[in-house]
């Protein structure tokens, strides 16, 4: 089983260091600390272990060291930055291992970006060797990209030449829609294995600047100081520290102090219980502050984030997870007030984006998320969000009991999906102002109102509930999971393309479709010869 | 008087609140319908009629005077077994479902649907019978089929009602919407938007059309789905009933014919006030025709995923077969491609529609060769036939091409020129219709048709059957 709770002080690949404003995380893979046999992590290439580590470092800069305002991402090995993904790691894997590594590793580079653009933490790539695959597009997820010229080291992405495949982490999407290079000039750049030296790099646009071998930390300083003089005073405060979740694990599930996920493996779904918040929790930064990592709403979502990868890489035969909510709406809606009252302050900040990130993380989740709303449920601000997340809502229209959904402030645009829009808005694209009507509707919405603005999908009553929900839930069990995938992803996000979407989209219909194909994995298939004496021999018939 | 005390039922309904509740806002629907589209002129006459109050052997042929509006519908399906097992298809061993498997869903609330569809369509093209019957007898009869059909309604309303949550109740709803022959809002099925407005076509029409039904019955009788399987069940022990009068009547007919040719050898049949062979062999062959498009397409992969499911299986699939998987079987059947009839072998499984037709041919076959036997028993040289299973179709592989009534592939022109020559023509039509006189005098009969062999439940045939 996969843990995804690691710290510091339990890294094997990585060095996290400080310098006041700066942090410099260093990239020094071991190559036999492996999450799986069969395979060497060398040259600073990783597995999933090694990018959990860095999600976790990311993570942790942005609540436990709000001083800091530039991260130098770097290598510890001589002349090599990074290689990427294993290639014998993902030619060993299963094909559903494949793709949720790969999502992983773009949630954890969305997570960069997220970053830097909403926590003013700079990310800087400092390549002092060789960055390939992989290795380049952890630094494209950088803001600025420094390369060392030594004659040698060079950026490339060469997994279409060499592996028959695609760069898995957003590479392409990146060089033209971030970066902006040419698209004929990314298309010799993407096909070129050994890639290219610093000058062209710079001249396309595919680096900032380049630093001889001598010369290489004294630029990288001047670079970042330059950075800090821009940002200015953080102003930030202390940090807080984020706590080991402290799960129970049983053969049939999860249990958190918020977060129940219990498994029914027969029938290949997963209840998922959030538990909302105590009355009176506190309205205050300072009190917020003193709670911590202890505070509702940064527990509560750290361990659904937990959780659902659970699911995604420990529990591929779960096909359907229904969520539920447990808890009093007015205590969700509090705590939704004081984090909108204090939205300005660095940790509540950073606690709605945290809490936006897991949302996102399950809007890209590939299973089935069935949301029912029953009686004591607080489907309410911030976990409303999980109803409007799932592929479909059922809610109890019983009207002998209290069955109620509400919004606050926080639906209105502070948890946006990846395609940039909020849920509501997503939900109602062909009526924009409907979004708008259900924050005019005054107080909380019975099961009748819920299902008249749009916000549920069926409102079965007292007598039909059980069979309802028992139907529905053999009938979505039983069709096929990779058509239910697909479908999902084509439904869940409506409107605009915005980098995000398209590197998921790309990902999910383009390399997943690569992944399976005899021209990349038949016995024949360049990703199958790689390293190999063999050469690869191609089924020469465009699609 | 609470609903449950109302409707005689073996299903629990006093203690089933979610039934009940359906059923409450159905019940008067179904009443309005009964009223607007059950049989016209005969809504308040006492009519002697067989009612099923319990499922013992006692209980379900219970006669007496009654109404029909007041008739007791009711709900009954057969005793479960114990340990009742799926019994064929892919699943064949597991436990029989008690609820329906959500996987299903869709695919056996269309089944329910199609068969419910058949009931108050029958009742609807029959509605005006009532006004030509040829004795009190036989009409009725034609009022123990109608309200049996109605019954039969009910029972798969209880399906829909018990089982399949709120889509089943608007199927139900959409049940009491639809009307046979409404162009708008036509039956599922075409063979129940045909008219049926003379006592002929009536006879055919439970011979042949109703006899689907019990195929239909039959194979889902088998079905791993326990409620619809004990459902079917028991409806087929009052199809027989709706057979009986088809066969027979239709058997009366002819051997009146004969009759009347016996006795009046140089006389067209026309003369003396009978129905000559020619109309009623084209008769059989409307009929027959239509009722084979109700088995579906020949090669259907519905019938395969239905057998795969477990869902529907084929005709006494317990009693007659002892493999139930039939994962490697394959089937012959002749289809046509670029113009000519060749052999296609098709697996077994996607063949089963056919398979079911093949037994339904086979019981009209038997049918047949007894009014054949009436014929010559009364010394008339005549033999009445069925056409081919190819002839005049209009769904499956046959459908869009033509063929004589032995099966031969023939040009679209050719058809349309023989065409009254082997269907009835609008004066086929107009003749029979010109016989329809209501005979309502205890005892009397009409002349275009033999009197019964015996009477109703050891009631004599001058029997007041209804109360005029």
């Amino acid at each position: 089983m996969i843990n995804f709770e690691t710290s510091p002080e339990q890294y094997k690949h990585w060095k996290l260091t400080f310098d006041g404003a700066v942090a410099t995380l260093s990239m020094d893979v071991q190559e036999d600390e492996t999450l799986a046999e069969g395979y060497k992590l060398k040259l600073n290439s990783y597995d999933l272990g090694v990018d959990i580590e860095l999600s976790d470092a990311v993570q942790r800069l942005r609540f436990e060291h709000p001083e800091v305002r530039c991260v130098v991402v770097t290598s510890l090995k001589p002349r090599i930055f990074c290689a990427g993904a294993n290639i014998y790691m993902l030619g060993t894997s299963q094909h559903g291992f494949k793709v949720n590594f790969c999502k992983f590793t773009n949630e954890t580079r969305c997570a960069i970006e997220d970053a830097s653009r909403h926590s003013g933490q700079r990310y800087v790539a400092a390549l002092n060797g060789t960055a390939s695959g992989g290795g380049y597009e952890l630094a494209i997820a950088c803001d600025e990209i420094y390369l060392v010229d030594d004659a040698v080291s060079a950026v490339s992405l060469p997994e279409v030449p060499l592996l028959g495949v695609l760069p898995g982490t957003g590479g392409l999407t990146r060089l033209v829609d971030k970066r902006k290079v040419r698209r004929d000039r990314a298309d010799v750049f993407s096909t070129l294995a050994e890639g290219l030296k610093a000058k062209r790099a710079k001249e396309w646009g595919l680096i900032d600047g380049s630093f001889p071998t001598s010369k290489f930390q004294e630029g990288i300083g001047e670079r970042v100081q330059k950075i800090l003089d821009e940002a200015g005073e953080s102003g930030a405060g202390r940090g807080i520290e984020l706590h080991p979740l402290d799960v129970e694990v049983t053969a049939d599930g999860r249990e958190y102090r918020h977060v129940t996920l219990k498994y029914n493996r027969e029938g290949r779904y997963a209840d998922l219980t959030m538990r909302g918040p105590e009355a009176e929790l506190p309205t205050g930064a300072d009190e917020i502050g003193e709670l911590g990592d202890s505070y509702w709403p940064l527990r509560a979502y750290r361990e659904m984030d937990d959780a659902l990868l659970h699911l995604r890489l420990n529990e591929p035969l779960i096909g359907l997870v229904l969520l539920h909510t447990e808890g009093e709406i007015e205590n969700v809606l509090a705590v939704d007030k004081a984090l909108v009252e204090n939205r300005d302050h660095r940790l509540v900040r950073e606690i709605i984006l945290h809490v936006a990130r897991v949302l996102r993380r399950l809007d890209l989740t590939a299973k089935s998320f069935f949301a029912l709303v029953e009686p004591g449920s607080c489907f309410a601000g911030n976990l409303l969000e999980l109803l409007l997340a799932a592929d479909r809502g059922y809610m109890l229209n019983d009207p002998e009991q209290k069955v109620e959904l509400a919004l606050s402030e926080l639906n209105a645009g502070a948890l946006p999906m990846p395609n940039g829009l909020t849920r509501l808005q997503s939900r109602f694209l062909a009526e924009p102002e409907r979004a708008e009507e259900v924050f005019e509707h005054a107080g909380r919405f019975d099961a009748e109102e819920a299902d008249g603005a749009g916000l549920v999908t069926f409102a079965p009553d007292d007598l039909d509930w059980e069979d309802e929900i028992r139907v529905a839930v053999e009938e979505r069990t039983s069709l096929s999971p990779d058509a239910l995938t697909g479908m999902e992803a084509s439904l869940r996000f409506a409107g605009p393309e915005t980098t995000d979407t398209k590197i998921y989209g790309r990902l999910t219909a383009w390399q997943n479709w690569i992944f399976q194909r005899p021209n990349a994995v038949g016995p024949q298939g360049a990703l199958t010869n790689y390293g190999k004496p063999t050469q690869p021999q191609f089924d020469f018939r465009r699609t | 008087m609470e609903l449950y005390e109302r409707i005689p039922n073996n299903v629990n309904l006093s203690e089933d609140k979610r039934l009940q509740r359906a059923l409450e806002k159905w019940l008067p629907d179904y009443l309005d319908w009964w009223r607007e589209m059950g049989p016209e002129g005969f809504q308040e006459k006492d009519v002697w009629l067989r009612t099923a109050v319990s499922v013992e052997p006692e209980g379900w042929a219970h006669f007496d005077y009654v109404r029909m509006p007041d008739y007791r519908w009711g709900i009954f399906l057969k005793p479960a077994e114990r340990d009742a097992r799926v019994g064929f298809g892919d699943n064949c061993g597991a436990p029989a479902y008690q609820e329906v498997p959500g996987e299903f869903r869709n695919p056996l609330r269309r089944i329910v649907v199609t068969q419910a569809d058949t009931e108050p369509a029958s009742v609807e093209q029959q509605r005006l019978l009532g006004q030509t019957c040829p004795s009190l007898y036989d009409l009725r009869n034609l009022f123990q089929v109608n309200v049996e059909e109605g019954r039969h309604l009910w029972a798969m309303v209880y399906l829909l009602h018990g089982y399949f949550g709120r889509d089943g109740r608007d199927e139900a709803d959409a049940l009491l919407e639809r009307r046979s022959g409404n162009p708008d809002k036509p039956r599922i099925l075409e063979a129940f938007n045909q008219p049926c407005d003379d006592w002929l076509n009536f006879f055919c029409f439970t011979m042949f059309t109703d006899r689907d039904g019990k195929y239909q019955l039959s194979a889902l009788a088998e079905s791993g789905f326990e409620p619809l399987a004990r459902t079917c069940q028991f409806m087929l022990t009052e199809e027989a009933h709706h057979l009986f009068v088809g066969e027979t009547g239709v058997g009366r007919v002819v051997r009146r014919t004969a009759q009347l040719m016996k006795e009046n050898r140089n006389e067209d049949v026309r003369s003396l006030g009978g129905i000559p062979f020619d109309i009623i062999q084209r008769y059989f062959n409307y009929w027959y025709s239509y009722s084979l498009d109700l088995f579906g397409g020949e090669i259907s992969s519905n019938a395969a995923d239905f057998f795969a499911a477990g869902l529907k299986g084929r005709y006494q699939e317990r009693k007659k077969y002892t493999e139930h998987l039939i994962k490697e079987d394959a089937f012959t059947l002749p289809v046509v491609e670029d113009g000519r009839l060749i052999e296609r072998v098709v697996p077994m499984r996607n063949a089963l529609n056919e398979v079911l037709r093949g037994e339904y041919v086979r019981d009209c076959v038997r049918a047949l060769e007894r009014w054949n036997k009436y014929i010559a028993d009364e010394g008339v040289d005549h033999q009445l036939t069925l056409p081919s299973t190819r002839f005049h179709r209009h769904v499956g592989e046959y459908a869009g091409h033509f063929f004589d009534v032995d099966g031969s592939l023939i040009a679209e022109e050719e058809f349309e020129r023989r065409r009254d020559e082997w269907l009835p023509a609008a004066e086929d039509r107009a003749y029979v219709r010109s016989l329809m006189h209501p005979v309502t005098e205890p005892g009397k009969i009409a002349n275009w048709i033999a009197p019964p062999a015996t009477g109703i439940k050891g009631k004599p045939f001058e029997f007041e059957y209804v109360r005029l």
